[in-house]
């Protein structure tokens, strides 16, 4: 099994209306930022979010011929019918993941509408599983446990426990 | 022993599976305290029930989400597939069957062929529960809130139970709108 610790810096977990959960960091002495800085970046990422979503290009729906005039930005508002999403099958998400010379921040929002932001190191493999991972820990641990308020900041116990203990590689 | 303790052997000695008729015996029990609490007031049952049930749905939802890994429904139809074949299925291990479906794809009906919350129920021969009662009307509740975490507003009841002498089992779920931007593309 490979060590996921290695390389796993942080999580972040924003709720659905851009509000910090959650923040944790998985080594000692990693230079905190304050609590504020944290809420800044939370509210900042969920904007940025939003906006990345809002700017995915649009196409015209591919017509018989379609002409070459309509390829422009598309910054006027078309008829509703008149454009697409590139490959319609895929769903539009926001930003995805951000990457440094020196770290990676992968993004993973569920279809709820909750952020998992999960900060690594840029060789770091298989952070989706990781990530997964989380996920699951996070349904079991916080939205099951009763006396968790929805959209609340998470202070979980058993969440903390489980989530270092696994990404420690000892579960 | 102290009670982190105990919980965290609790934890550590997982169990992938409960008696489902502990489950079916606790919720009879609750629906049945219930009934005691609002003195027999059934439409009140009902409302609690659902409520209860909207609560577990927001929560159950993530459950889903993470443990199934599947992705957005395109539209409405597929939506009431996913309840039926995933959902009911991994939480209840049971299939209802989509049907009744309106022509313009925003309401449907489950079919309960089996309902393992209502194995060994009979309800109380009052006069009124018969009529009035819905027993499993906490599934409506369940729908609706984990439908509204992903962006579905809906509206869901019993419009028949076998408990009462019916026939079939049937809820009719009702979509009322998609929530803010996240709706998905019309097909057509």
């Amino acid at each position: 099994m490979p060590d996921n610790t290695r390389g796993v810096f942080s999580l972040i977990i924003i709720n659905k209306a851009g509000g910090l959960i959650y923040q944790r960091e998985f080594q000692s002495g990693l230079r905190n930022l304050s609590t504020n800085d944290y809420l800044v970046l939370a509210g900042t990422f969920h904007g940025v979010h939003a906006i990345t979503r809002s700017i995915t290009p649009k196409i015209p729906i591919s017509q018989p011929a379609p002409s070459p005039a309509t390829s422009s930005t598309g910054i006027t508002a078309p008829a509703a019918s008149g454009y697409s999403y590139p490959n319609p099958g895929v769903p539009v998400s926001g930003l995805d993941y951000l990457e440094t010379d020196k770290f990676r921040m992968t993004c993973f929002q569920t279809l709820t509408g909750t952020k998992f932001l999960l900060f690594t190191d840029p060789l770091t493999g298989s952070v989706d599983t990781i990530i997964q991972k989380i996920y699951e820990l996070y349904a079991d641990y916080v939205m099951k446990n009763p006396f968790y308020q929805i959209e609340m900041p998470v202070r979980c116990e058993a969440f903390d426990r489980h989530l270092g203990a696994w990404l420690r590689g000892r579960t | 022993m102290s009670s982190t303790k105990t919980s965290r052997i609790g934890e550590e000695t997982r169990v992938d599976k409960v008696n489902a008729e502990l489950v079916t015996l606790t919720y009879g029990t609750i629906v049945a305290q219930l009934c005691q609490d609002y003195d027999s007031n059934y439409q009140d049952v009902n409302k609690q029930l659902d409520k209860m049930g909207y609560n577990i749905g927001m929560r159950l939802i993530e459950d889903f989400l993470a443990k199934s890994g599947v992705g957005r429904c395109a539209n409405f139809r597929e939506t009431a597939d996913m309840i039926a074949k995933v959902g009911f299925k991994i939480f209840l291990n049971v299939t209802p069957t989509v049907t009744n479906w309106t022509s313009d794809n925003t309401q449907f009906s489950l079919i309960f062929e089996d309902n393992p919350l209502a194995d060994f129920v009979e309800l109380p021969d009052d006069g009124r529960a018969q009529d009035e009662l819905w027993f499993s009307n906490i599934l409506c509740g369940v729908l609706r809130g984990s439908l509204e975490m992903v962006q579905m507003q809906i509206e869901a009841h019993f419009v028949s139970d076998v408990l009462r002498g019916d026939d079939t089992t049937e809820m009719r779920v009702s979509l009322v709108r998609y929530i803010e931007d996240e709706m998905p593309p019309e097909e057509e």
